[in-house]
C-alpha cells in the first residue's frame, strides 16, 4: 500500500448504470425501428440518418470546443441519440442541407443555449423537427410512398400519409367511410407499410423497441401508457359521438407519431417530468393535446406539438407534484 | 411473495465473502486505545486515573446523563494515559490508553460456557443491567438500549422486532451471531420481551441467509414462545429501522417520530447477544464480532474483538493490507465511515472493515444531472435527491427543509443508483445537518 | 372612410383617458412615502450587494443609515471612509471612525509545510469534507483548500494557488466583505487592520493542538511555545489553546516575534527583506 487511503463519503460503492449506458441502450431500443425504415424506405433512410446523427455530433463537438469552451462530452450519447430521434421524424426523401440546418436547431439553439445536457426545457429533436416543419413544409410533408429496398432518394414517389388524407378528405366534405378505404389497413399500418417519417410507420418496431427499454430499466411505463390510453379514450368518445366524422381509435394510435412519440420522445429524460404521478398527468395532456389538433387543429398530426406544449409544464409540475412522503399520513391512528 | 418494503430501495452486489467462515477469537492485543464516546449522546467521564491498575469488565468511564453509555476496560492492565486519540474521521476524542498485562477478568463475569436460559431479573433490574453493561445499539446507530427499554408513560410497546437483516453488502457478523449463537441471541430476545412487557417478538431476516432462517426458526420454534422469524426479499436499505417496521407490520412510522409511535421497538440481534450476556453473565459489552473482508483479502473473517484493539491488528489477523487498497471502510459499504488512518480503534459500533481495492475506490467523474428521476424512485423515503442536492449546493435551506430534507436516513440509494455519478449524499448530508443546526437555533430563541 | 378613422381616434382616446384615471387612482391609493434621502444614500454606495455591511444589500444599509442616529456599527467596508463620509455629510451625521481591514488566512499548510496523510475523493467543497473528517493532514485545524472562500468571493480577490494549495488574497482586490470568512468552515480567515504599504506581522497558523502533534503535522506550525509573548514589548500577542495570536492594533512592526519564531509560524509580509531569517520566511510563502 504506498499510496495514501483515499477518504469520500458513503456509500462507497456504485451502481452500473451511467449516463452513456443509458443512451446506448435508447440507440439499441430503436434499432429495429431503423430497420424497417431501410426496409419501407431504402438509401434515402440511410442518408438522412446518417447525416442528422453526424451534424448532431459535429455542432455539439464545436459548440463545447470553441463557444462555450467546456470539456467536450459528445461521447455521452445524447448527441447520438438526438440525432437519431430527429431523423425518424423526416421523410427520407429530405435533402441533406436541411436536415443539416434542422440538426444545427436541435444542438444549438435547443439544446445548448440553455446549458447543454440536463439544462434544456424542451426536446432538442423535436424543436428541431417543427423548425424544419414551419420553415420547409413542402418539403417536410411530401412523404415517399413506401417501396422497399428500391426506394430512390430524392426521386421517391411521394404521397400522402393516413391522417393526411383523412384530414383533407373531411375538410373537402366526403364522408369517412370512403375515405377509410383509400388508406392502409390496421395490419398494414402495424406492419409500417404506409407513408410517413420514416421511423414513426412500423408500431411493431416501435413496441419491441418498448419492451426493449422496460426490460432494461430505462424508462417507466407511465409515460408512454398513459399517452396511449389517453388517446385510446378521448378518440374512443369522439368516435362513438359521431362515427361519420372521427376516425376509430386504433387508427389514430397507428397513424402519425403517437408510438414513436409516446415511447421515444416524451421519454425523454430531461424534458418530462420526474415523478410517477406527474407522468401521468403529463402523459395525458400529451393524449389529448394531441387529439384536439388532429380532430380540430389545421395541421393532420399533432405529436410533436403536443410533446414540446407539456415539455413547458415540466418545470412547474416538478416545483408542485410531490412524491407521498414515507410517513406522511399517519396511518395507524 | 416475501415481505418487504413498499417504495424505494436498491441491490447492490452483496459479495458476502465469509457468510461460511465461522467466529474466531483475536488475540488480545499488547496495547489498547478505549475511546470513551462510543455511543451516540454524551461522552463519558473517565473513571480511572493514570497508573490505576484494571481488569477485564471494569468501568473505566461512566455515562454523563440520561443519553448515555457506561465504557468497561476490554483488557487487563495498567491505564497509561487518558488522552485525545483520533476516531475514524480523525476527529478527536478522549480516550483511555491501556498498556496489557495478562487477562484478567472481574470475578463477577460468569465466564462458564453453559447457555443460562433462566431469567431471574425483573424488568427494572433488566434496563439498570443494561445501563450499567453499556449496552447500545450494535447495529451501527450505537443509541443506549436502555433508553430504548425505557418505554415513556401514555405509550405502548406493542411489539419487539429484532433486525437480523442485515442489509449492507460484504458483513456477515450478524448472520455469523444467528447462526453459532442463535440461542443465545434468542435468550436476548426473551429477555428484551421482558424488559418491554411485550407478548410477541418478530426476527426479520433476509432471504440471502437461508440458513440463519432456518435455524432461528427451528429454534425458536422448539421453546420460545411468541418469537416468530420472518424471511423478508433482499433489499437495501432493510435493515433501517422505519423500512423494517413497514416490512414486518406495515406500519408506517410517521415522519419525526419515533418507532414507539406506532407500538414498536426495534433491536439488533448482536444488541440481543451482548444483552443476555450482561443479564445473564454478568458480562459488560466489551468485545463484539467484526466482519474483515474485501475482495483482495487474504484470510477474510469474523473475529470476536475486544473494544480499543486498534484496526491495524485486526486486518494483520485478515492477512494484511494488500498491496492495492485504495480505501478502508468501517462499517458498510453504503453507510460505513472511510478511515483516514489504521491505528484507529475497534468500537462498540464496528460492525465491519472492509478493504476495497484502489479500483474501486475512487470516485467516478461527476457529469450533468439528466434528470432520470432515478433517484427519486430509490430513495426508501420518496425525497427527492436530485432536488435536495441543488438546493444543498446553492445553500438554500429554508427550501430543502420544506423538502423534508431531515427525512432523509442517508442510506445512499440516491448517490449508488445515480448514472451521471454525482454526489447527491454529499449535499443532502451537508443541507440536512445546516437544517438540524438552524431549527435547533430558531429553537433556542 | 375618415369616419373609420374619427372612430379610431375618439376610441383610443377615450380608453387612454379611462386608463390615466384608474392608474392615477390607483397611484394614490397606494403610495408610500419614502425618505429621498435613501436613494441619495444608495446612490453613493457601490452597489455590490455583498453583504460585508451585514445588511442584504446595499439598500438595506441606506436604510439602516437614514433611520441611525449615530454611524455606530454601521459601516461599508468596500466603500471605506471616503463613501461613509459621503453619506454622512448627506445626512448631516458624523462618520463613525472604522480601520480598514483585509481577509488574511491564518494557516500556512501548504503539502511542502504540511503532510497529506489520505486522500480526499468526495465533493470538493471545505464544507462538506469537513463535516466528514478532520481533513487529509495531521492537522484538524487548517486549510483544506477546496475553495469555498474563492467561491464565496464577489470581487475576484481570492484565488486557491494550484501548487501550495491555499487561497491566495489579493491585497488591492479585497473590499473586507467578510463573505470568505463567513464561508470558511474552519474559521480560519480573519479580518485584520490594513497597515500602509500592505505590511502584515500575524501568526499564520490556527493549530490549537499541543506543541507535539502541531510540529508533527505540519513544519510551521504554531507550537504555542509563547517565546513571541515574551519578546514583544508591546503586549501585543497573547497565548490562548497553544496558539499565539497578534493583536494587529498594537503590533508596532518591529518583527522581533517573527526571528524568536522557532517554526516560522510568524509571517512577516511586504516587508524591505532582511538577512537570512527573510529567505526562510519568503520560502514558506511560497
Amino acid at each position: 500500500m504506498s499510496n495514501l487511503l483515499n477518504v469520500s463519503p458513503s456509500p462507497h460503492v456504485h451502481g452500473k448504470e451511467s449516463t452513456q449506458k443509458l443512451m446506448l441502450n435508447v440507440v439499441i431500443a430503436l434499432i429495429p425501428a431503423f430497420i424497417t425504415s431501410v426496409f419501407y424506405f431504402g438509401i434515402g433512410a440511410i442518408i438522412v440518418t446518417a447525416t442528422s446523427v453526424a451534424s448532431c455530433l459535429i455542432f455539439e463537438y464545436l459548440i463545447q470546443r470553441f463557444v462555450l469552451k467546456k470539456p467536450i462530452s459528445i461521447t455521452d450519447g445524447s448527441a447520438l441519440v438526438t440525432g437519431i430521434l430527429l431523423a425518424f421524424n423526416l421523410p427520407s426523401n429530405i435533402p441533406v442541407l436541411i436536415v443539416i440546418i434542422g440538426s444545427f436547431i436541435s444542438i444549438a439553439v435547443a439544446k445548448m443555449t440553455f446549458g447543454g445536457l440536463g439544462n434544456n426545457p424542451f426536446n432538442p429533436a423535436l424543436v428541431g423537427r417543427v423548425f424544419m416543419l414551419i420553415s420547409f413544409p413542402v418539403q417536410m410533408t411530401s412523404w415517399p410512398v413506401p417501396k422497399g429496398l428500391g426506394t430512390g432518394y430524392l426521386d421517391a414517389v411521394t404521397g400522402a400519409t393516413p391522417l393526411a388524407i383523412i384530414k383533407e378528405g373531411l375538410k373537402n366534405g366526403e364522408p369517412l367511410s370512403k375515405l377509410m378505404q383509400m388508406i392502409p389497413t390496421p395490419s398494414q399500418m402495424f406492419l409500417g407499410d404506409m407513408g410517413g417519417s420514416m421511423g414513426e410507420v412500423a408500431a411493431v418496431a416501435l413496441l419491441i423497441g418498448f419492451i426493449y427499454l422496460l426490460y432494461k430499466k430505462v424508462i417507466t411505463w407511465h409515460i408512454p401508457v398513459s399517452i396511449v390510453a389517453t388517446m385510446a379514450v378521448f378518440t374512443t368518445i369522439l368516435w362513438l359521438v359521431n362515427p361519420e366524422k372521427n376516425a376509430d381509435p386504433m387508427f389514430h394510435i397507428l397513424a402519425g407519431g403517437v408510438l414513436l412519440g409516446a415511447i421515444f420522445m416524451a421519454t425523454d429524460y430531461v424534458t418530462s417530468p420526474m415523478v410517477p404521478r406527474a407522468m401521468l398527468i403529463y402523459g395525458c395532456g400529451i393524449g389529448i393535446i394531441t387529439v384536439i389538433i388532429r380532430v380540430y387543429g389545421a395541421y393532420p398530426e399533432g405529436v410533436s406539438f403536443a410533446i414540446l406544449i407539456m415539455n413547458a409544464f415540466v418545470p412547474l409540475m416538478n416545483a408542485y407534484i410531490k412524491p407521498k412522503r414515507f410517513g406522511e399520513e399517519v396511518k395507524n391512528g | 411473495m416475501l415481505k418487504t418494503f413498499p417504495t424505494g430501495g436498491v441491490h447492490p452486489p452483496e459479495n458476502k465473502l465469509t457468510a461460511g467462515i465461522p467466529i474466531e477469537y483475536l488475540p488480545v492485543p499488547p496495547n489498547v486505545v478505549i475511546p470513551l464516546s462510543q455511543h451516540i449522546g454524551a461522552p463519558a467521564i473517565p473513571a480511572v486515573n493514570k497508573g490505576d491498575y484494571v481488569k477485564v469488565g471494569q468501568v473505566i468511564g461512566t455515562g454523563k446523563g440520561f443519553v448515555s453509555a457506561n465504557i468497561h476496560s476490554s483488557v487487563s492492565g495498567k491505564v497509561n494515559k487518558i488522552d485525545l486519540a483520533p476516531d475514524s474521521g480523525g476527529f478527536k476524542q478522549n480516550a483511555v490508553y491501556i498498556d496489557v498485562e495478562g487477562d484478567e477478568w472481574l470475578d463477577t463475569i460468569d465466564r462458564s460456557k453453559e447457555i443460562k436460559r433462566e431469567i431471574s431479573l425483573s424488568r427494572e433490574e433488566i434496563v439498570k443491567k443494561c445501563l450499567e453493561s453499556g449496552i447500545v445499539g450494535l447495529g451501527g446507530a450505537t443509541f443506549p438500549s436502555h433508553v430504548k427499554l425505557t418505554v415513556p408513560s401514555g405509550k405502548k410497546c406493542e411489539v419487539l422486532i429484532i433486525n437480523g437483516v442485515e442489509c449492507e453488502p460484504y458483513l456477515t457478523s450478524d448472520h455469523r451471531l444467528m447462526l453459532e449463537k442463535g440461542e443465545e441471541v434468542l435468550v436476548g430476545v426473551s429477555i428484551l420481551m421482558k424488559a418491554l412487557n411485550v407478548a410477541s417478538a418478530m426476527i426479520g431476516i433476509e432471504n440471502n441467509k437461508p440458513d440463519a432462517i432456518a435455524r432461528m426458526s427451528e429454534l425458536a420454534a422448539g421453546s420460545f414462545k411468541g418469537i416468530t422469524v420472518h424471511p423478508l426479499k433482499v433489499k437495501y436499505p432493510q435493515g433501517a429501522e422505519k423500512q423494517l417496521i413497514k416490512a414486518l407490520t406495515g406500519r408506517e412510522v410517521p415522519s419525526g417520530k419515533l418507532p414507539l409511535d406506532v407500538g414498536a421497538v426495534v433491536h439488533n440481534v448482536g444488541t440481543a447477544f451482548a444483552v443476555y450476556e450482561a443479564v445473564q453473565k454478568n458480562k459488560p459489552l466489551f468485545e463484539r464480532v467484526v466482519t474483515v473482508t474485501g475482495k483482495m483479502v487474504s484470510k477474510p473473517g469474523n473475529y470476536m474483538v475486544r473494544t480499543g484493539t486498534p484496526l491495524i491488528r485486526l486486518i494483520e489477523a485478515a492477512g494484511g493490507i494488500p498491496e492495492s487498497t485504495g480505501k478502508i471502510i468501517n462499517g458498510g459499504p453504503m453507510m460505513g465511515k472511510a478511515v483516514s488512518n489504521t491505528d484507529v480503534p475497534v468500537v462498540k459500533g464496528m460492525s465491519g472493515v472492509i478493504l476495497m481495492p484502489a479500483e474501486e475506490s475512487v470516485r467516478r467523474v461527476i457529469e450533468p444531472c439528466i434528470r432520470c428521476a432515478k433517484c427519486v424512485s430509490a430513495c426508501p423515503l420518496n425525497l427527492e435527491p436530485y432536488l435536495l442536492m441543488t438546493l444543498s449546493e446553492k445553500s438554500m435551506f429554508e427550501r430543502a427543509e420544506k423538502e423534508r430534507i431531515t427525512d432523509c436516513m442517508e442510506c445512499g440509494s440516491c448517490s449508488f443508483t445515480c448514472p451521471a455519478g454525482r454526489p447527491l449524499l454529499d449535499y443532502i448530508r451537508l443541507g440536512k445537518s445546516t437544517v438540524i443546526r438552524m431549527a435547533r437555533e430558531r429553537n433556542l430563541k | 372612410m375618415s369616419s373609420t378613422v374619427l372612430i379610431t381616434i375618439i376610441s383610443l382616446s377615450l380608453l387612454a383617458f379611462i386608463s390615466a384615471v384608474i392608474l392615477y387612482f390607483v397611484a394614490q391609493k397606494f403610495k408610500v412615502y419614502e425618505d429621498p434621502r435613501i436613494d441619495e444614500v444608495q446612490a453613493i454606495l457601490p452597489a455590490a450587494n455583498c453583504g460585508g455591511c451585514g445588511f442584504a444589500g446595499c439598500r438595506n444599509l441606506a436604510e439602516a443609515l437614514v433611520k441611525a442616529d449615530t454611524f455606530e456599527g454601521l459601516n461599508c467596508p468596500v466603500g471605506g471612509a471616503p463613501v461613509m463620509a459621503e453619506a454622512a455629510r448627506i445626512l448631516g451625521k458624523t462618520p463613525a471612525v472604522v480601520d480598514p481591514t483585509v481577509a488574511v488566512l491564518l494557516c500556512n499548510g501548504s503539502p511542502d509545510n504540511r503532510e497529506r496523510t489520505s486522500h480526499y475523493d468526495g465533493a470538493m467543497e471545505c464544507r462538506i469534507s469537513n463535516s466528514l473528517y478532520a481533513g487529509n493532514t495531521g492537522c484538524s485545524y487548517g486549510c483544506l483548500g477546496y475553495g469555498d472562500c474563492e467561491r464565496s468571493c464577489k470581487f475576484d480577490a481570492l484565488h486557491i494557488d494550484p501548487l501550495t494549495l491555499l487561497p491566495v488574497i489579493s491585497d488591492e482586490k479585497c473590499v473586507a466583505c467578510g463573505a470568505c470568512v463567513k464561508a470558511c468552515p474552519l474559521h480560519i480567515i480573519e479580518l485584520r487592520k490594513k497597515a500602509k504599504k500592505d505590511r502584515k506581522i500575524y501568526v499564520a497558523c490556527s493549530n490549537c493542538d499541543k506543541g507535539g502533534p502541531a510540529r508533527r503535522a505540519c513544519k510551521v506550525a504554531c507550537i504555542g511555545c509563547g517565546k513571541c509573548v515574551k519578546v514583544c514589548a508591546f503586549d501585543a500577542i497573547t497565548l490562548k489553546d497553544n496558539l499565539a495570536y497578534i493583536d494587529a492594533k498594537k503590533c508596532t512592526f518591529c518583527r522581533k516575534c517573527v526571528v524568536e519564531c522557532p517554526t516560522n509560524a510568524i509571517l512577516e509580509i511586504n516587508f524591505p527583506p532582511r538577512k537570512e531569517k527573510a529567505e526562510v520566511a519568503a520560502e514558506n510563502v511560497n
